[in-house]
């Protein structure tokens, strides 16, 4: 028996045709997965009930590959294959890693194109082999989690991620088998669960403190589009040197000597970690730590003593956080919305110094380490298609027009501007002229009515279309935006099947402002525009009619034509020829209707000929049967 | 004619609708379509129409239309756990037999 999920009114899908997507946190500690169900996103828990997956993966001799709890426990015994935290070379370049590397044990390599690659004992793997492993795990927890397969994942990653980091991340997903709809901006992701993204406009912070990093990022919220204005922070700060700093006072206040043990040191920060979680709810709290030669020292710490204690630590957060509003060139008192993302802003004193450097009372109702995960959900469930249409948020719009040049070069729009991505149209074309084998395609964007006019993106011609008579082929031409804005136009040829294609990034190098001089400009000059259309409409379709003729003429004229007739015919052309000169599109028109009147009665002789000739020979019977 | 809903199933439609902020219910019923037959519906529900039937269980308002109740009648919804999985079930009386998944079903 199947088990059911709530729908919307009338957003029921027939049965077999569950649309399942999910939001994955790939982190550089832990990952998550979670999906919406019955309308409500949240993580998916593994067998044990442990949402959060330990961004670990092991490799042992014999080929087997273990990700997560399993993994990290493997990590003292068999370090060289027990890798972590690859989130941070994902993308990067083998200079990059000797730079950040020599902190991890891992033996890095040169591969191919300067893609640096770890050596394990089951050879050379790429970071991107490496985080595979880690969506491979959490695909897996999704498919059994879900009965099914999911139609698309919405993966996230920092703000400052670029191309390369994004296109790693993107690789990583395919090689797990996952459909990648969307990336999106782990802070940007936090938002969404807060459903921020359903306020018109507004600046709002996101403070993530997790384990061992530090961001702080600035969003610009403007009618439903998400703008990432600054992100800074400190890649070495995190809820380990909270932890620390409690067991560094531990240590002086029970005499434990500087060089403790490493094993003494691990319990301590164990310790430490626990008291600081104790002391999230309660005002004190009581312990026992036992010392390297097996006796216990009973200590107690209240509120006041832990914030003098790592109060220095939290006021080391808010440095980065001045720095992202000067950078974004925001006031303190425009942030309308800060949101906490991370472990660490669990801690009471964290919300409050936070909520006193920004004066606003942070968003925490959410559980922290789960946000992310919980946004890019909602965000996935959106892009499956999953809401109601009035409910559908405005993301992304195409800025301008995406088109084709026709015959004349006329723009023909084939995405309007202001269109929700991911989106996806097509239109169907011909042929001009009788044995045409090859179009070329040339994509145009803009608002404007003349190809001329408008930015050329790309062009691309599609070959070996059958030769047929003008009109007779069918090419079908797709245009494609997805969810990042890159565009694909497919022309596909329906007989032989043949197809051609390119791809575009419509957005590249383009401004706001030349976006707007663009709109600007089409409306200014749209009466001409209309005019300058008819009349290169009217000139293809006139060289058409006469190259039509002509043909006609030069095969049949003296057969069927008297001389007079054929001057009649001769006339009209030349008197087409005429008002093609002038610039009045009225004229043009006019001239062609002339010629197709003066030329009628030829066509109607040519098809009795062709007609005769097909009879002529036949015995009457034949037809008569 | 009766539809009920059972502890489990109800402490979940009532947390769901909360989730979701608005909703006069559950709506539950039957479409045509499927490899066997029917396919159940369940979709939350904003208003009541005329023909809906009202059963209250739980604590929660199943509406289920007329010409549905007819194949649901005596359905229990239940919430079950399979492994990972988790969702409603219908323990429909009056479905003889259903295709191998159990998302459409005859009577």
């Amino acid at each position: 028996m199947a088990l059911l999920q709530i729908s919307e009114p009338n957003q029921g899908d027939a049965p077999h045709q569950h649309r399942f997507s999910a939001g994955i946190d790939l982190g550089t500690t832990n990952s998550l997965v979670a999906t919406v169900r019955s309308g409500m996103a949240e993580t998916l828990p593994d067998a044990q009930g442990r949402h959060l997956l330990p961004s670990v993966v092991h490799y042992r001799r014999d080929g087997t590959v273990t990700v997560g709890a399993q993994a990290k426990s493997a990590a003292q015994g068999d370090p060289l294959n027990t890798l972590s935290s690859t989130k941070r070379f994902l993308g990067r370049g083998v200079n990059d890693i000797k730079r950040l590397g020599t902190q991890l044990p891992y033996h890095f390599v040169d591969g191919e194109k300067g893609m640096p690659k770890v050596r394990t004992v089951v050879g050379d793997l790429s970071p991107v082999e490496v985080s595979s492993e880690i969506l491979k795990h959490l695909h897996q927890r999704l498919k059994e989690s879900v009965g099914g397969e999911p139609e698309g994942v919405v993966i996230t990653v920092p703000a400052y991620f670029d191309e390369p980091q994004r296109q790693a991340t993107k690789d990583a997903a395919l090689l797990a088998g996952l459909n990648v709809m969307r990336l999106l901006n782990e802070p940007t992701a936090a938002a969404i669960a807060y459903g921020l993204d359903q306020k018109s406009e507004g600046v709002i912070a996101v403070y993530d403190f997790g384990g061992g990093t530090f961001d702080i990022s600035i969003l610009r919220l403007n009618r439903g589009v998400f703008e990432v204005l600054a992100t800074s922070g400190d890649s070495a700060l995190g809820g380990d040197d909270i932890d620390r700093a409690i067991a560094t006072w531990i240590m002086a206040q029970a005499g434990i000597d500087d060089d403790a043990g490493h094993h003494q040191m691990r319990r301590l920060m164990d310790d430490a970690c626990r008291i600081k979680e104790e002391l999230s709810d309660r005002e004190e709290s009581e312990f026992l730590i036992e010392k390297e030669d097996g006796t216990f020292w009973e200590g107690r710490l209240n509120r006041q003593q832990l914030h003098r204690i790592i109060d220095t630590i939290i006021r080391k957060t808010l440095v980065p956080c001045r720095r992202a509003l000067n950078d974004a060139g925001i006031a303190l008192n425009r942030v309308e919305d800060v949101v906490m993302v991370g472990g660490s802003t669990r801690m009471p004193r964290v919300r409050q110094l936070v909520g006193a450097f920004f004066q606003r009372e942070p968003h925490v109702a959410i559980d922290p380490d789960r946000v992310v995960a919980i946004g890019a959900a909602m965000q996935a469930d959106i892009l499956v298609g999953n809401k109601p249409d009035s409910d559908m948020l405005l993301l992304d719009v195409i800025p301008l027009s995406l088109g084709l040049e026709m015959m004349g070069g006329l723009a023909e729009k084939i995405i309007p501007r202001n269109t929700t991505i991911p989106v996806a149209r097509a239109q169907e074309f011909t042929t001009y002229k009788d044995g045409q084998t090859a179009m070329a395609i040339h994509v145009v964007q803009g608002e404007r009515e003349l190809v001329s006019d408008c930015r050329s993106l790309a062009r691309f011609e599609l070959r070996g279309i059958p030769a047929m008579a003008a009109g007779a082929a069918r090419i079908r031409v797709t245009f494609q935006v997805d969810a990042d804005g890159l565009l694909s136009v497919v022309a596909h040829e329906a007989v032989t099947g043949i197809e051609s294609r390119i791809e575009v990034k419509p957005s590249y190098g383009l401004g706001d402002d030349e976006v707007a001089r663009m709109i600007q400009e089409s409306m200014a000059h749209a009466r001409e525009d209309m005019d300058a259309r008819n009349l290169r409409e009217q000139n293809v379709e006139a060289d058409r009619v006469v190259e039509a003729l002509e043909a006609a003429l030069a095969a049949d004229g003296e057969q069927l034509l008297s001389p007079q007739e054929r001057q009649a015919i001769d006339d009209a052309i030349a008197h087409l020829r005429q008002s093609q000169k002038g610039s009045d599109w009225s004229r043009v028109k006019e001239a062609i209707s002339a010629l197709n009147r003066s030329s009628t009665e030829f066509a109607a002789r040519r098809m009795n000929a062709s007609i005769q000739l097909a009879l002529s020979g036949q015995n009457v019977d034949t037809f008569g049967e | 004619m009766a539809i009920t809903v059972t502890e489990n199933a109800a402490k979940r439609v009532e947390t769901f609708l909360a989730n979701r902020g608005k909703g006069v219910g559950l709506r539950l019923g039957v479409k045509t379509s499927g490899c066997s037959g029917m396919a159940y519906v369940i979709e939350f529900a904003d208003e009541i129409g005329g023909e809906d039937t009202v059963f209250e269980d739980q604590g929660i308002k199943v509406i289920v239309d007329a010409k549905s109740l007819v194949y649901l009648d005596g359905t229990e919804l239940d919430f079950a756990r399979e492994g990972l999985n988790e969702g409603f079930k219908f323990n429909n009386p009056n479905a003889k037999d259903s295709c191998g998944c159990g998302e459409s079903f005859n009577v």
